[in-house]
């Protein structure tokens, strides 16, 4: 190729001249290539990875026409599971070949296999593998039968893999678009939900728009360097000084908003909430974890290994774009009342905190950054199965209320999604502050600033984690509550004193006078709570109506509990037992709820509109948990946490694939 | 500086932390059993709790007085390619802070109880103490960290679960000003270590090795100012201390407890540990300042607590000026300021912890605890009254109780070596008396009223969880030896490093010790 081209390096060489000696290079050398036509030697286990993904996904197409209808769906999940747990172990493979000899370049150079490429296909088979067990559970319920879901992801799983090996920009690209086509497919496939189509046009038009500035953006590093090879132009920058860069540069500028589109980094994130948010959730899952883990996959490989030599030029736009996407992934998520959005704008925070370790350019970056996204796609899966689940028949609860009271509904779901939850926002002893530590370790390298502004978007970010997680272990009723009425969680009110008496004293129902020095019972009678219950089912409650405010004087979820048939009278019961040290004989026991939630919350929800979801909420009970769905949100949050409590083998992990970069 | 004395083959202290985190596993798995009455839960976390009491009173026993490093040492490593190690150890100012929290948390739980959700609070409770007893014994600075952080999470969540009325306000407030803080607190260890590295080559994150760490002297004060900044909001020092009357006041009894006792002196802990030994340059360069702003909280949180009308609130800033008062009592470097300071986190926390206590039982009674409401308690809870005469007494400084003797050994330490920082807070002492008695006249004097008559006294439950406090509070007040003994030998070894370190020394009568007590050993130190 064109590396042999001795370049002019006076200072009269203009950058024309250096562009025609390329352009010339390049046509002398197309013409050689014309005269034989060579095709590559191909190893196929440096691909093997890929191919038993993307074959996988051909065949399953085919069984799946092939299958009865009642048992496409199983022959496609378990299909799924089968090719995603043999893409795992070919990669497993390839990381004991390549930590025992070596990585190694193939297919003419245009793939590499490496400890990098290995960390990526494992982390990619995991996510699908995950993936498909969330996706059966939602499939079934939304009654779609057919192996489109599952072929449409292996696809686009196959794309991030090639992503995370390709070792040519081409490839990138290859890559790049095997992974998008499929994901525009895969963010349309509710086809009966208009937001779903939405969804996909946005990322769709957005998508190919960056497609194309990635595509110009090869077109003129090819330009100024004369190879689109990534080890070619690492070469070649490394041994010539170029007198005028502004094609490279130009060129460099472009793949990076072409990668940042992908990874949804702010400025050109903002199809991210809306795409999040329209996308069938399993997919919106499948599409945070392995989109992020295949662009950041190049996106570190480009720019560490390839642009080394121009860090000083790229390192200040990377750290621009570090700093808006921390502050306004996190920012931007404390407002949103839909869970979907919310966690979209925190993965828009999360890829901040990847740019962290990019941003350094270190090994040490770049193992924190293999890290954090091993990490992160356990969390956002995990996360967004939980968010399946709960979406219910129409993938359509999202909204924030419909969260609150889940531990009393569901204690077990409720636990994992709080752990999940913690975890995003860094709590410890689990990956998610281990990612932190290492991303913001790899920066406090040459940017102090940096490192505080990410831990105060964390900071921001675990505020709103923490307000879904609290408002799970909120008990429901309460909901309508008129803002400024409060009362105590746990204390007795006597009666004349305190809110419940006030917000009751209007009504005709009888209550003892007020300022009676001792209390009595307020909420003893059934007959007051069954007139409540009745209002409440037919979805009567509003908020200026005497009676929420009596329910919300009396607490306890005991009413609206009777509604789903859960055995709340244990916790009737419990709230007007005796108080410690048996101080209280006869008294009014306001019970363990009361509005719980945030103040802030409360005013941002509404009251009204809240209710109704409540009652939404109650008319339909539990959601229901399918046990594949179980399964994937157990592995994600044991994973989160003991390798939290152990993080020696991940760290090790991502130290080691950073060792084996092939430059 | 390493570490001394007996080595145990029995890990001490792991065993003291993971202890309570089990019994919260445990309590939160049993929850769900149908069947378990709440009186189980609620005894089985008390169990544990006296569990992990009786293993903190082992480590008291065994520790050595003759030493002023780490003992119990449990170094493992951990996260191996990250050089951060599993590494507990105590001196003798965190074993007393080890204690205190041992000896609450039992009483938290059997005097603080809640009406609803027992199973989840007592999971909480023990977690938290889990907790703070990692932070207090963890000499890796990540691991410090990582027990840091998980406080806010049980605290957090108790104080919204199972607060007043404005808990979710006072609930955000506080978690937002932490978590803001210790973001600063994490980049400022992680820029240590990785000074640290670049000197030496090794990434570490233990203390006694990042101490022999050099810095210039502007990067010396700003990682002084980041750690601070986590250590100023926990504490509370002023003008950090917003939070708190919000959290204090609203936080259910038992979290008001856990919060004022002994999360507040994670602040302080951390000001001792991790400042003076990290940055002892910076953190005499900066003195002047940080003495300034402790007199300042104390006067302001003594004058604003005169001004409350709501019994939690005037302890809550009363909290405030206190936790100046061991500023005060670090920032002066002597033997007796930095003594006396270690001994007040102690006296407070048991102060405070007996007064929010008896608060919590007011409320329970007269579902009130404003002053304006309650009226010649005295007359029908004699034995309440009493209580809190002693728990109040002690808070002013009288005296004969605890609260004196550290006050005093604060005040003359300052006095030595900034004598118009200690005139200007003595007035804190007065101001003390002002607000506590004039609220012990309203509440507990006075001719009783219709709605007070009939306020029960002290059931025997009760009188069983106050008095260990007040048995603790008069026997500290008459005989602080055993404990000032032990506190000596490690402030003595860390006023000689920051004395070496900044070449300064401190006037030759502070070296003399505390009050004659620690003057042999003090000797034996300087020679």
């Amino acid at each position: 190729m064109s590396l042999a081209h001795p370049l002019a390096a006076s200072a009269g060489a203009s950058r024309r001249a250096v562009l025609l000696a390329h352009a010339a290079a390049a046509h002398r050398s197309r013409a050689v290539d014309a005269a034989r036509i060579a095709t590559p030697h191909i190893r196929y286990e440096a691909i093997l990875p890929e191919i038993v993904m993307l074959g996988g996904a051909v065949l399953l197409l085919a069984v799946g026409a092939l299958v009865e209808r009642q048992l496409r769906a199983r022959v496609a999940t378990f299909g799924t599971l089968a090719v995603s747990a043999g893409a795992l172990g070919v990669s497993l493979w390839q990381w004991a070949d390549v930590t025992s000899h070596g990585g190694f370049t193939a297919v003419d150079r245009a793939v590499v296999v490496d400890g990098f490429s290995a960390l990526v296909n494992i982390l990619v088979s995991c996510a699908m593998f995950l993936t498909a067990l969330v996706a059966d559970g939602y499939l079934r319920r939304e009654r779609v039968e057919g192996a489109e879901l599952h072929v449409l992801a292996m696809v686009s799983a196959s794309g991030a893999m090639i992503m995370g090996s390709a070792n040519d920009l081409i490839v990138i690209f290859l890559g790049l678009e095997i992974l998008s086509i499929a994901l525009y497919v895969l963010a349309a496939f509710n086809h009966r939900r208009a937001a779903s189509g939405e969804a996909a046009l946005k990322y769709f038009i957005l998508g190919s728009f960056s497609s194309a500035v990635f595509v110009y953006g090869i077109a003129l590093v090819y330009g100024a360097t004369g190879t689109s090879n990534l080890a070619q132009i690492a070469g070649f920058l490394s041994t010539r000084v170029l007198t005028s860069d502004g094609l490279l540069l130009a060129g460099m500028t472009l793949l990076m908003v072409g990668f940042a589109f992908k990874v949804a980094a702010v400025p050109f994130h903002m199809w991210t909430p809306d795409v999040y948010q329209g996308a069938p959730s399993p997919v919106t899952g499948f599409m945070a974890a392995v989109a992020k883990a295949g662009a950041f996959a190049a996106f570190l490989r480009v720019f560490v290994s390839s642009f080394e030599t121009l860090r000083a030029d790229w390192q200040p736009i990377v750290y621009g774009i570090a700093v808006v996407t921390l502050l306004l992934g996190a920012g931007l998520a404390v407002v949103q009342r839909d869970v979907k959005r919310m966690l979209a704008y925190s993965s828009i925070n999360h890829a901040g905190f990847v740019l962290l370790g990019l941003q350094a350019a270190t090994a040490g970056g770049v193992s924190a950054s293999l890290y954090y996204l091993f990490a992160y796609t356990f969390m956002v899966i995990g996360s967004f199965a939980v968010v399946t689940v709960l979406g219910r028949r129409g993938d359509a609860a999202h909204d924030i209320a419909s969260y609150r009271g889940l531990a009393r509904r569901q204690p077990l779901l409720a636990l994992m999604f709080a752990v999940l939850l913690l975890a995003q926002a860094g709590a410890p002893f689990t990956t998610g502050l281990w990612a932190k530590l290492q991303v913001v370790l790899a920066s406090v390298d040459h940017s102090v600033p940096l490192a505080v502004i990410a831990m105060i978007s964390a900071a921001i970010a675990a505020f709103f984690y923490l307000r879904v997680a609290v408002l799970m272990y909120t008990p429901l009723p309460a909901a309508g509550a008129a803002p400024g009425v409060e009362t105590p969680a746990e204390e007795p009110v006597p009666l004349g004193r305190g809110v419940a008496a006030r917000a009751l004293a209007p009504t005709e129902v009888a209550v003892p006078a007020a300022g009676a020095p001792r209390a009595r019972p307020l909420w003893t009678g059934d007959e007051r709570n069954a007139v409540a219950l009745d209002r409440l089912n037919a979805g009567l409650l509003l908020d200026d109506d005497p009676m929420t405010l009596a329910l919300v004087g009396a607490g306890d979820g005991a009413a609206p509990e009777d509604a789903v048939g859960e055995g709340a009278l244990g916790d009737g019961a419990q709230a007007v037992s005796p108080p410690a040290g048996g101080a209280g004989r006869e008294r009014v026991l306001v019970g363990e709820s009361g509005p719980a939630a945030s103040l802030a919350f409360d005013t941002l929800a509404g009251g009204r509109e809240e209710t109704l979801d409540v009652v939404n909420v109650l008319a339909t009970g539990p959601a229901r948990v399918p046990p594949l769905s179980a399964v994937a949100i157990g592995l994600c949050v044991a994973v989160t946490v003991v390798l939290g409590f152990w993080p020696g083998p991940l760290t090790a992990f991502a130290h080691h694939a950073t060792l084996l970069f092939q430059r | 500086m390493t570490a001394a004395g007996a080595t145990h083959a029995f890990p001490f202290l792991t065993v003291l932390v993971l202890l309570p985190a089990g019994g919260a596993l445990a309590v939160a798995l049993l929850g769900s059993v149908r069947g378990l009455s709440r009186a189980a839960i609620e005894w089985l976390g008390i169990a544990v709790s006296l569990g992990t009491l009786a293993i903190a009173i082992a480590i008291a026993a065994l520790f050595a007085t003759t030493t002023g490093g780490f003992q119990f040492v449990s170094d493992h490593s951990w996260a191996t390619g990250l050089g951060v190690h599993w590494n507990l150890g105590v001196d003798g100012i965190s074993l007393f802070l080890v204690l205190l929290a041992a000896v609450l948390f039992p009483i938290v739980l059997a005097g603080a109880r809640t009406r609803s959700d027992a199973v989840s609070f007592v999971a909480w409770m023990l977690l938290l103490e889990s907790a703070c007893l990692g932070s207090f014994v963890s000499i890796d600075l990540i691991l410090f960290f990582f027990f840091f952080e998980l406080t806010l999470i049980p605290s957090y969540f108790i104080i919204s679960g199972w607060g007043y009325t404005r808990r979710a306000y006072a609930a955000v407030k506080f978690f937002v000003y932490t978590f803001v803080g210790s973001a600063f607190l994490l980049v400022g260890i992680l820029v240590v270590a990785f000074v640290h590295e670049h000197q030496t080559g090794v990434l570490t994150f233990s203390l006694p090795a990042l101490e022999h760490t050099h810095f210039s002297s502007a990067g010396g004060i700003l990682l002084f100012l980041a750690f601070t900044a986590a250590f100023a909001v926990k504490a509370p020092l002023f003008p950090f201390h917003t939070w708190s009357p919000d959290a204090y006041a609203e936080a259910p009894t038992g979290g008001s407890m856990v919060l004022s006792a002994v999360l507040a002196k994670l602040g302080t802990y951390g000001i001792f540990q991790f400042d003076l030994r990290l940055f002892p340059q910076a953190s005499v360069d900066l003195a002047p300042l940080l003495l300034t702003l402790a007199v300042i909280g104390i006067l302001y949180g003594a004058i604003v607590a005169c001004a409350q009308r709501d019994l939690k609130r005037i302890v809550a800033y009363s909290s405030l000026a206190q936790m100046g008062f061991v500023a005060l009592g670090i920032f002066a470097f002597t033997t007796q300021g930095l003594t006396g300071g270690v001994l007040l986190m102690l006296n407070h926390g048991l102060i405070t912890a007996a007064l929010f206590l008896l608060i919590g039982w007011i409320y329970e009674r007269r579902q009130t605890s404003q002053v304006s409401e309650l009226r010649g308690l005295q007359a029908p809870a004699p034995l309440l009254a009493g209580a809190f005469t002693v728990a109040m007494l002690a808070s002013i400084g009288l005296p004969g109780l605890n609260g004196f003797v550290s006050e005093f050994l604060v005040l003359s330490g300052t006095f030595l070596t900034h004598r118009w920082w200690a005139v200007v807070a003595t007035a804190g002492v007065v101001l003390a008396a002002v607000y506590l008695l004039w609220a012990y006249q309203q509440v507990f004097h006075g001719k009783v009223d219709l709605a007070n008559s009939s306020t029960r006294d002290l059931s025997w439950a009760e009188r069983v969880v106050i008095a260990p406090l007040i048995v603790v509070i008069v026997f500290l007040g008459i005989y602080p030896k055993p404990v000032l003994d032990r506190i000596t030998p490690t402030v003595n070894s860390l006023v000689a490093q920051v004395d070496a370190a900044t070449h300064t020394h401190q006037p030759a009568v502070a070296r003399r010790g505390v009050a004659g007590t620690g003057a042999a050993l003090a000797k034996k130190a300087s020679t």
